[in-house]
């Protein structure tokens, strides 16, 4: 049976490979994080050896993470959002071909080249000089296949989820173009252009960007599709989605800065960051409440449906970090959260609450389309996932939370006579019991990524479900 | 004029340009060509099978 009379044949190839990796990726990554927690709690497990300490592993992780989990989840949901959406093909299986096995490159060049410790010092943007330039070519493949198939589009409209992939896009491109600039010394070493100041504003800019539009514009592209189809009802206000996006793209930009309060920036530009990320809580909330919203008069689905539930609760996730957010860029919060696991903790409030739950549902979605099948193999273990997903997340930020005041009221204690009241180390004594719960908290999230990849091997090569028939078998999908 | 008018009237500028999209949004007449984007995810069956390989 063929359906191409009905529409044009997709390219799902690269879709699929992509949302297979997500998976691997997602596993490689977390548990290098959880070694690295584990560093914290028990130091010996680094084995003494250069290629295992914490500082060279820890940018692997955040690297493996980002880039490649979430970089697979989300040239996966572009590729197959902009065909569905659009009705048109990708306009070059060659190029999308090209994009996937030149990312996957980048990927392993990153595993070897972070833990030879060679590194440009850059956060979120080690890699050295050659890696760097791959990445810009790969990219800009990337821009065209999408930008590419939305010029062959067969509808008038262009879909609210491709304009945040758009905007993700180009702005990714950019920022990391003008913040990769280097001066190569060596195959392995360069330095950057910029200096001083200039260059952590630069970097900062980068960095807060790619939090805003590659883990969170992106990954409202998904929200923009998956939710609603997840759902089986349109987006709550298609007219709210367009004044999200205007908003949130022209506000992120500005809000660089709150990394570098109390630094060497001129007093002005953290003022305005600051600023800037407290207009920020505005377009967040509207898109949140947008994505929860749609499930207005269908609160029911949430009970039976445990992948619209990754999705609903990675939009509650969303809403608290970035609640959380705008109130740690207060310069006076900023005193005490800064430097500290307070920190750690929002990062990874939006790493594993939003962007990690809200990918999982939409691979959840995704896997039982790309094998052809009605839907997954287990609906019960990816229940089991979502509890352990949301136990691990809640332990990992609970803990950082506990760690960040202590360490931030410890710092800042002063004796009578103005001394400090206690050394760095009484910090890092009194960080103890929190390292080991968010050691757990990872450990359990991890674990959960495992049991997606025993259902995504199980849906890929068996035909029957182990589970009842849902009551729809149409709304399994 | 210093510099600081010509930052001040950007700031007005874009203010303006975001009331002026928001009544562009939210006017009625749009509202058929919003109906017809936000059904775009459903436009098409689930399962194209045969679509699979290029």
């Amino acid at each position: 049976m063929s359906a191409s009379f009905d529409h044009p044949v997709y390219n799902y190839k690269v879709v699929r490979q992509f949302t297979v990796m997500t998976v691997v990726w997602g596993i490689v990554g977390m548990l290098v994080g959880v070694l690295i927690a584990a560093q914290l709690v028990w130091p010996i497990l680094n084995f003494d050896l250069p290629w295992l300490h914490f500082g060279r592993l820890r940018p692997l992780h955040t690297n493996a993470v980002i880039f490649a989990f979430g970089g697979c989840a989300l040239f996966a949901s572009s590729l197959f959002v902009v065909q569905r959406t659009c009705q048109a093909p990708l306009i070059s299986n060659k190029l999308a071909a090209f994009v996937f096995w030149g990312w996957q490159l980048i990927i392993l060049l990153a595993a070897i080249s972070l833990p030879m410790g060679w590194t440009s010092g850059k956060e979120y943007a080690e890699l050295e000089w050659p890696i760097d330039i791959l990445i810009a070519v790969v990219w800009v493949a990337y821009a065209i296949l999408f930008f590419g198939t939305i010029m062959k589009r067969k509808t008038s409209h262009i879909y609210v989820a491709n304009w945040f992939f758009g905007a993700f896009i180009i702005t990714v491109a950019v920022l990391h173009i003008v913040n990769s600039l280097a001066v190569p010394v060596t195959l392995t070493k360069s330095y950057s252009v910029y200096a001083g100041a200039v260059d952590a504003m630069v970097q900062w800019w980068y960095g807060h960007n790619a939090v805003g539009f590659f883990l969170t514009a992106g990954f409202l592209g998904i929200m923009y599709y998956f939710v609603p189809k997840q759902a089986e009802r349109p987006v709550y206000s298609y007219r709210l989605s367009i004044v999200h996006f205007w908003a949130l793209i022209a506000i992120y930009i500005w809000a660089g800065p709150h990394h570098l309060h109390y630094t060497a920036l001129p007093d002005w530009a953290q003022s305005l960051g600051m600023v800037m990320s407290l207009l920020l809580l505005a377009p967040s909330w509207g898109g949140m409440i947008n994505g929860v919203m749609t499930l207005s008069g269908a609160w029911h689905k949430l009970r039976d449906d445990p992948i619209l539930r990754f999705l609903i609760v990675s939009l509650s996730f969303y809403g608290m970090s970035t609640f959380e957010g705008p109130m740690m860029s207060i310069k006076t919060v900023n005193s005490l959260s800064h430097y500290t696991d307070w920190t750690i903790g929002h990062v990874h409030s939006g790493a594993l609450g939003w962007v990690a739950m809200v990918s999982i549902g939409c691979m959840y979605h995704l896997i039982p389309i790309m094998f052809n099948r009605a839907r997954m193999y287990s609906i019960r273990l990816i229940n089991v996932h979502f509890w352990m997903s949301t136990i691990g997340t809640v332990l990992y930020i609970a803990s950082m939370w506990v760690n960040g005041i202590i360490q931030g009221l410890m710092w800042r204690a002063y004796n009578s006579d103005n001394s400090l009241s206690y050394s760095f180390v009484q910090s890092v004594e009194a960080s103890y019991p929190g390292y080991l719960v968010r050691f757990l908290g990872g450990a359990i999230f991890a674990a959960g990524m495992l049991l997606m990849a025993y259902n995504l091997w199980l849906t890929a090569t068996r035909e029957n479900h182990e589970d009842e028939p849902l009551k729809s078998e149409e709304g399994a999908q | 004029m210093d510099i600081n008018f010509l930052r001040g009237l950007a700031t007005l500028i874009l203010f303006i340009a975001f009331i002026g999209m928001c009544i562009w949004v939210y006017s009625s007449k749009r509202k058929k060509g919003y109906d017809e984007a936000a059904n775009l995810p459903f436009a098409e069956d689930d399962q194209p099978r045969g679509s699979h390989h290029e």
